[in-house]
């Protein structure tokens, strides 16, 4: 067709990864932590670490979420799943049952009706649990604070952990929320129930 | 089209005779108010005639009028796609007035006459279901009603002793905020530079 000057098979270029302008290495190979990490691998062949440090290592990088889409927020939270954010690269992902999920992700509007049922669905996860409420509603009633048929947040019925604003937030901010509950695992998780 | 409308008016007057306490073409739209007790009587006729054929049912809802005497319309709402024909019919209700129930015209009022009960509390009669729909188990009160106040009455919260979901009184936090309409400001009268076209008219 003569659209590709260059005749033969189109080959796509191995790809070389951001290179740091700096010192021209691939981004993040002078981390002193990685390098003393690779050191220490290549030195002795393991790594030494506390237990419960390891544990909640583990837990960070499996967080399987109870999906409770009420609302538009649920769309956000899907986009956050779909590939554009992709949150499985941190290991983040959908579950549909409450007794295999580690994290429910409150998104919506949490009316009257639905409240004991949202609880009944915390109640079946099990230990470690945690709660992300995103979104307006979910944090304080939003919009609909006033209202005779809305719950004001999601926090009258079940312990929050981590509160994700906006109407709705972005998927950025969810995914930063989810980065953001890591963090507090690692930092204050203990392998006690 | 308002010409077919008006005479569909005139054909609904000259069938239906006293059963039709007003009629009027505004907007392009035909609304036909009736008696309560003639509600079925004129479904029937507005479904089956060969002129009307309106099979399907769009809505039905209701609407509050404090002032009023009667103070409820129930408003239905039908579709004639044979004749491309829309048609509104209202009734007057009160919270004591018994709407004869049109399921047994159209099936698929059924959930729609539950939910005009459930919000305003106009109670249907022949109906075979007559609950709440939308609003919470157990709840008091018909919400779309004027005299009901937007908060409500009740309010939930997970008791850790009761280790459920329980009802409290509502009790606001933060005080209902009210927004000054009439304020005496009016904004600049300088155009902002790149806003000369903000104004059309």
């Amino acid at each position: 067709m003569g659209l590709n000057p260059n005749p033969g098979t189109l080959v796509a270029p191995q790809p070389k990864g951001i290179l740091d302008p700096a010192t021209g290495k691939p981004v993040g190979s002078t981390d002193p932590f990685f390098v003393e990490v690779n050191n220490e691998l290549a030195d002795k062949g393991f790594l030494v670490t506390s237990l419960d440090a390891l544990i909640t290592w583990a837990r960070t990088g499996s967080l399987m979420y109870m999906t409770f889409g009420l609302a538009c927020c649920a769309v956000e939270m899907i986009h956050k799943a779909m590939p554009r954010y992709d949150s499985e690269r941190f290991g983040i992902a959908p579950r549909a049952s409450p007794r295999q999920s580690d994290v429910m992700i409150v998104a919506g509007t949490l009316t009257n009706k639905m409240a004991p049922a949202l609880r009944k669905v915390y109640d079946q996860m099990p230990e470690p649990r945690y709660v992300i409420s995103m979104g307006s509603c979910a944090n304080g009633g939003g919009y609909y604070h006033y209202s005779y048929s809305v719950v004001r947040g999601c926090d009258r019925i079940v312990p929050v952990d981590i509160y994700v604003p906006g109407c709705p937030p972005s998927a950025e901010a969810l995914l930063y929320g989810l980065l953001l509950l890591q963090k507090k695992i690692r930092r204050t998780g203990t392998i006690e129930r | 089209m308002s010409e077919a409308l008006s005479g569909l008016a005139a054909h609904l007057r000259e069938k239906l005779g006293e059963a039709v306490l007003d009629s009027v073409v505004a907007y392009g739209e035909l609304t036909v108010q009736v008696a309560p007790a003639d509600i079925v009587k004129a479904a029937t006729f507005l479904r089956d005639d060969a002129k009307c054929r309106f099979v399907s049912i769009i809505d039905v809802s209701g609407a509050d009028y404090p002032y009023r005497d009667q103070r409820f319309d129930v408003v239905y709402h039908l579709l004639s796609p044979t004749k491309n024909l829309r048609i509104r019919l209202k009734v007057h209700a009160d919270e004591e007035t018994v709407v004869p129930s049109v399921t047994g015209v159209w099936p698929g009022a059924d959930w729609f006459e539950r939910e005009t009960y459930d919000l305003y509390g106009v109670l249907f009669s022949g109906h075979p279901d007559l609950r709440r729909i939308l609003t919470d188990y157990g709840f008091e009160g018909h919400p779309l009603r004027k005299d009901f106040p937007l908060t409500g009455f009740v309010e939930v919260r997970y008791d850790d002793e009761a280790k459920r979901v329980i009802y409290e009184p509502v009790e606001l936090k933060q005080e209902f905020r009210n927004f000054d309409f009439l304020s005496p400001w009016e904004g600049t009268d300088y155009v902002l530079p790149g806003d000369e076209k903000a104004k059309t008219n």
